[in-house]
């Protein structure tokens, strides 16, 4: 079984050289940290950068650059900085090649409920709608049961919607699954320790077993 | 050269008026407006409809004009970090609109360029779309959008000059340009204002066409939300 950083760092293997990348908040800002040497990503921020740096050394952050998160960045040689319809434009034009974003609930079919939890505070979508209607891949970085042990890979999503049919990968503490085009979680890979049958007795919609499941290679 | 110049933030906003549409630039407490809010405080006009990416926080920002009741309701895209916020919504005291943050940009950038529609994906097969008219485009559904109708912009940018040109800095741009580009009376205060004819042509985000009133602001407070650094 993966902590947060195995699974951000299997993520990470999913980034290749050349790609424009935006990362949404929790275990997908991770990612960042398992980028291996040799491969130039351009990570995106919508709230209007192109080439996120690290965090600032103490006492060098400025107010005026921050990150989707509000956090303190820094810019990299190479970075550019636009205003917030431009940055959205690029994501629904699909210049941005990669979305990882975290999630409450995925659907067989690529359904995503990442916003609201009824009778709870609704905080806002902020740009996750707009991501996961236009990305062309899309990557779910989440635990594959929640809080009270229930399955988050469903049948159907029971929270309100993010998006519709657009997950294409999910991995969580247990598995790397596909999303497939006529519905179903397709089981890729085991994580270390993980048997076939615990990934079953945790996933409630329709998974696909196809021949040997290979272990994560982390 | 047309001089845009007013003499501070209460001059900028005094004609605005109970119950009015005004859309605020920032993206959290980045690159917000601050000495125009703190106008808003004191000239405590009410019933406003406030069109923002976030709503503050408690105590900095517009969270200070929750305080005061003086918003009716709020259309943003995250709200939370507000604890006032969630008081007001949960007791029917605020009226809030959600909607997706690359639907907000660009109702704000149609409002600004004359289009009086957007059609976009985001939303669709969600609580979003309810309501709304939906066409398809290359065998993808899209929702309509319309353009946003607001009497006032409030803006701030890095560096301005007297005819209304402004320059932002770093990601303190965010919704500024295009809710400068979208309100009705763009009212944009600058930390540095110099004349016209100090900024280069070239280097100018929002041409002053697009702003009304202009003044350089001071007692920056530009308070960081989430202080994020490494070690050496």
């Amino acid at each position: 079984m993966l902590d947060k950083n195995g699974i951000a760092k299997r993520i990470a293997k999913e980034v290749k050289d050349g790609m424009y990348v935006n990362l949404g908040i929790g275990i997908p800002t991770l990612v960042a940290n398992y980028i291996p040497e040799g491969i130039n990503v351009v990570l995106q921020s919508e709230n209007g950068l192109l080439g996120m740096g690290p965090f600032p050394f103490e006492g060098e952050e400025d107010a005026d650059l921050i990150n989707a998160g509000k956090q303190t960045i820094t810019t990299l040689a190479g970075s550019s900085i636009f205003d917030s319809a431009m940055s959205f434009g690029m994501i629904r034009a699909q210049k941005v090649d990669l979305t990882i974003l975290g999630a409450m609930e995925v659907s067989e079919n690529g359904d995503i409920a990442n916003w609201k939890i009824p009778g709870k505070m609704v905080k806002g979508m902020g740009g996750a709608m707009d991501l996961v209607a236009s990305a062309q891949n899309i990557i779910v970085a989440m635990q594959h049961v929640n809080k009270a042990g229930e399955s988050k890979l469903l049948p159907n999503c029971t929270l309100p919607l993010t998006g519709v049919h657009c997950v294409k990968k999910i991995v969580t503490e247990l598995a790397v699954l596909a999303v497939l085009e006529n519905g179903g979680f397709q089981l890729l890979e085991r994580a270390p320790g993980v048997s076939v049958a615990e990934i079953q007795a945790a996933t409630a919609g329709k998974l696909l077993i196809e021949g040997d499941i290979p272990e994560m290679q982390l | 050269m047309i001089n845009k110049v007013v003499k501070d933030a209460d001059t900028a906003i005094k004609d605005i008026q109970n119950g009015q549409t005004i859309m605020l630039g920032g993206f959290g407490l980045c690159g917000i407006p601050e000495n125009c809010i703190q106008a808003l405080l004191r000239k405590k006009v009410t019933d406003l409809t406030c069109i923002s990416n976030n709503a503050g926080v408690d105590d900095f920002g517009i969270g200070l004009l929750l305080q005061q009741r003086q918003v009716k309701k709020m259309i943003s895209s995250y709200v939370g970090e507000n604890a006032e916020f969630e008081r007001q919504l949960l007791s029917g005291e605020l009226e809030v609109e959600l909607i997706p943050q690359g639907t907000l940009a660009t109702r704000c950038m149609a409002a600004g360029y004359g289009m009086p529609v957007i059609y976009t994906p985001a939303g669709v097969g969600t609580e979003v779309a309810i309501g709304k008219e939906t066409r398809v485009f290359n065998g993808k559904e899209y929702l309509m959008e319309y353009a946003f109708d607001a009497e006032f912009a409030i803006v701030k940018a890095w560096k301005g000059d007297t005819a209304g040109n402004l320059i932002y800095k770093s990601t303190a741009r965010n919704f500024n340009p295009v809710m400068a580009m979208a309100g009705k009376i763009t009212i944009a205060e600058v930390e540095i204002l110099v004349p016209a004819g100090e900024l280069d042509p070239d280097q100018i985000h929002t041409p002053g066409i697009y702003v009304h009133r202009i003044f350089q602001g001071n007692n920056y407070e530009k308070r960081i939300e989430q202080k994020t650094v490494r070690t050496k």
